[in-house]
């Protein structure tokens, strides 16, 4: 196993370490829930030990004293600009779930470039839309309002809170209606897809990927492509899962730091770390030669 | 020269974030989220 992998799995089981909530059909209540996790991680999940940053930022803007949460922005702001979406690939339990499923042995699908091209900004309409516009505006006359992205749409929470809770919960499995049955369509349609294509969820649906996102660029944490090593061989772009061309844009919205690009490079001319030197130092930006 | 401001606005969008998270703190939105977070979300398991 690589060290991304074991990473993915210490923080996942870290993360969600309250064995006897899977157990007792019961979430964990103590202080740790007051901060949140950097992944997408559901808080009704029975072993999570922080709060989800989606729905904690929901759930304030849905309450009754906010319309904005300047406290979950911050730590979201705070993350992304250390880490961008190197959270995604070694900090998401969701991520990591959808990875696993990936191994099982079929034919991989390859989204066609321009499907993928505009599928892509799907994520941002529904952090835009689902995560801050509906809470705010639909709120009743008691500033009260729906978490919309986790009630319609995250299979994260239906995955990890209510499948578990639901097992061990006669009242709760007692109240499912179409609401649940729509989920876990969803769910389903979010597994199948992640058989076939990798990581479907974080690169079209997830609104957090799409706000780690804004920050890839110009994160701390970042790659950079030495122009004087680089020969465009193109063999970073094949290895790349998230059909990006690593060494044009090293710092793509869509990169989740894996790392798989530096590990195809011949020439070592990929590098990765903590750094303060400019994030447009690739120069390269002629096409790939046919490989 | 352009090092130094890319510099910059990293650090700026920095001490941005942990200002608010010190705003958030104090108008106690932590204990919002806390709230929400210990009892089980109907919304989130498709429930309610």
């Amino acid at each position: 196993m690589d060290k991304r992998k074991r990473v993915q799995a210490l923080f996942a089981f870290t993360t969600n370490a309250h064995v006897q909530g899977f157990l007792q059909g019961k979430i964990y209540k103590g202080r740790l829930k007051n901060m949140c996790v950097p992944g997408l991680n559901c808080y009704s999940c029975p072993g999570a030990l922080g709060a989800c940053p989606i729905g904690a930022m929901q759930a304030a803007e849905g309450s009754t004293r906010y319309d904005i949460s300047m406290y979950i922005l911050g730590f979201l702001m705070f993350a992304g600009i250390l880490f961008g979406r190197f959270i995604c690939g070694w900090l998401c339990p969701f991520g990591w779930i959808q990875e696993l499923l990936h191994k099982i042995p079929c034919r991989k699908v390859k989204v066609p470039p321009r499907v993928n091209s505009v599928l892509k900004w799907l994520k941002y309409g529904i952090l835009l839309v689902f995560v801050i516009l509906l809470p705010i505006l639909t709120a009743d006359e008691f500033g009260l309002s729906t978490p919309y992205f986790c009630k319609y749409i995250c299979p994260a929470g239906t995955l990890e809170g209510g499948i578990p809770l639901l097992l061990m919960n006669r009242p709760l499995r007692n109240a499912i209606g179409f609401l649940f049955s729509w989920k876990m369509g969803i769910l389903l349609l979010v597994i199948l897809a992640a058989v076939f294509v990798f990581r479907p969820f974080c690169r079209y649906l997830c609104p957090l990927g799409a706000f780690y996102s804004l920050f890839n660029p110009v994160s701390f944490y970042r790659y950079r492509v030495d122009a004087d090593k680089c020969t465009k061989c193109g063999k970073c772009a094949k290895a790349c899962k998230m059909d990006i061309t690593p060494y044009q844009t090293p710092n793509s919205m869509e990169c989740i730091r894996c790392g798989e690009c530096i590990k195809a490079c011949p020439a070592k001319a990929i590098r990765n770390g903590v750094s303060s030197a400019s994030p447009h130092e690739s120069t390269v930006t002629e096409p790939p030669k046919p490989v | 020269m352009a090092r130094i401001r890319d510099l910059a606005v990293r650090l700026a969008i920095m001490a941005a974030a942990v200002l608010m998270v010190v705003i958030g703190i104090r108008n106690g939105e932590a204990r919002t989220v806390f709230e929400k977070a210990v009892n089980i979300c109907l919304e989130c398991i498709g429930i309610g």
